[in-house]
């Protein structure tokens, strides 16, 4: 059995390959992601992605921020080599609505923004406040969660190679290859 | 960054084993046990525990006001002194003075001057408040998964020490391999795969 910081660092690969092909995925097949949800989410773009070139000799790491129309920036770092090793994600249900940070390597989720809970006025307030909360972040980290299983799934088997890693690699060439307005 | 601020980041961690029935009690029990000690009047320079998530500067578990539904909600409490190294230099130096003046001497030995600092810091310690840092817990007992707060490495840390402490339960951190360690949808065969993996080359 690996130890824990071993297996850490050593398959910390798997979460930056997932957040590559979650990128990938949201461009090319965005509105369907979160349909077999038992409320439909849909998935978008944050207006951040940091993405990190694994050399052996150094490690290079590109953020980019700002609007959404700029995601064209990461495309170069991904034709060089680069992967994702975070990304800013906005989600939106019927009646909710999240914004957070997903790193790769951890699978943790940070600046979790949520639609508001009702407010608290006194203290028998706060019980329905906080389940209310841990309703919202629930849903949203089992959504990540049935993502990185269907990733999983898909990584140990040969469609990773022959189907995903091919439709990635069009995919960062016809956006290279897209003129910049 | 607490549960019900605008803005949260959570550590999630899987919970490995159970603890005998009846299960609120226990965890009442070793909460109470394992509460934060006031340090404000003694010589300690850091204090870990358990506090309540709606008062954590009176913390209290009494009638189970730690669950919230079917969780069990908590905080980690780190107090922490931070003595200032100017102010040691200041009292040192007026401590040194006293010493020289009534021995006579122009300069004390280093063995001296160290044994000045320790007491400084010592006095020191007593006289400063410490600061308090706290952190949200959330248990789902059922699902055995705990959501910790705060990405910050030592105050994780001290969560995995006390939670063990406290409970007699090992926290597992939820991260690509050991997700896939515990998804019901990976085969013994799959994880073998899984460890053979190398990183993908997305370079033609």
């Amino acid at each position: 059995m690996l130890d824990i910081a071993t297996a850490y660092n050593r398959y910390g690969f798997i979460g930056h390959e997932f957040l590559t092909w979650l990128w990938y995925l949201i461009e090319t097949d965005g509105h369907r992601l979160g349909q077999s949800q038992p409320q439909p989410i849909l998935l978008a773009l944050g207006k951040r992605i940091v993405l990190e070139n694994p050399r052996e000799d150094h490690a290079e790491k590109i953020t980019i921020k700002g609007d959404y129309a700029n995601f064209e920036a990461g495309i170069l770092p991904l034709r060089q080599g680069s992967l994702v090793t975070e990304l800013s994600l906005e989600a939106k249900s019927a009646e909710m609505t999240w914004e957070f940070n997903l790193k790769g390597e951890s699978l943790s989720v940070s600046s979790m923004k949520m639609s508001t809970t009702g407010p608290i006025e006194s203290l028998d307030d706060v019980e329905g406040a906080v389940l209310e909360k841990v309703y919202l972040l629930e849903t949203i980290l089992q959504f990540i969660d049935t993502l990185f299983e269907r990733f999983l799934k898909m990584r140990v088997t040969k469609d990773w190679d022959e189907k995903a890693v091919p439709e990635i690699q069009q995919w960062i060439i016809k956006n290279e290859a897209r003129p910049t307005l | 960054m607490s549960l019900l601020s605008s803005a949260v980041s959570i550590t999630r961690y899987r919970v490995n084993g159970r603890i005998e029935d009846p299960v609120t009690e226990a965890v009442y029990t070793g909460l109470r046990k394992n509460m934060l000690p006031e340090i404000d009047d003694v010589e300690s320079a850091q204090s870990v525990g358990w506090t309540s998530f709606q008062d954590p500067f009176t913390p209290s578990f009494e009638g189970s006001s730690f669950v919230y539904g079917s969780y069990f909600v908590f905080s980690l409490r780190i107090d922490k002194k931070t003595i200032p190294s100017k102010l040691v230099q200041k009292y040192m130096a007026i401590e040194i003075a006293k010493k020289c003046q009534a021995t006579g001497r122009e300069f004390l030995s280093r063995n001296e001057k160290k044994m000045i600092k320790d007491n400084v810091t010592s006095l020191l310690g007593l006289r400063i408040p410490a600061t308090p840092n706290i952190y949200n817990v959330m248990w789902n007992y059922e699902t055995s998964l705990v959501w910790f707060f705060t990405h910050l490495k030592g105050a994780n840390e001290e969560l995995e020490t006390l939670f063990k402490t406290t409970f007699d339960l090992v926290l597992t951190r939820i991260f690509p391999f050991t997700f896939a360690e515990s998804f019901p949808g990976m085969s013994g065969f799959d994880l073998d795969l899984l460890t053979t993996l190398s990183p993908t080359k997305m370079l033609r």
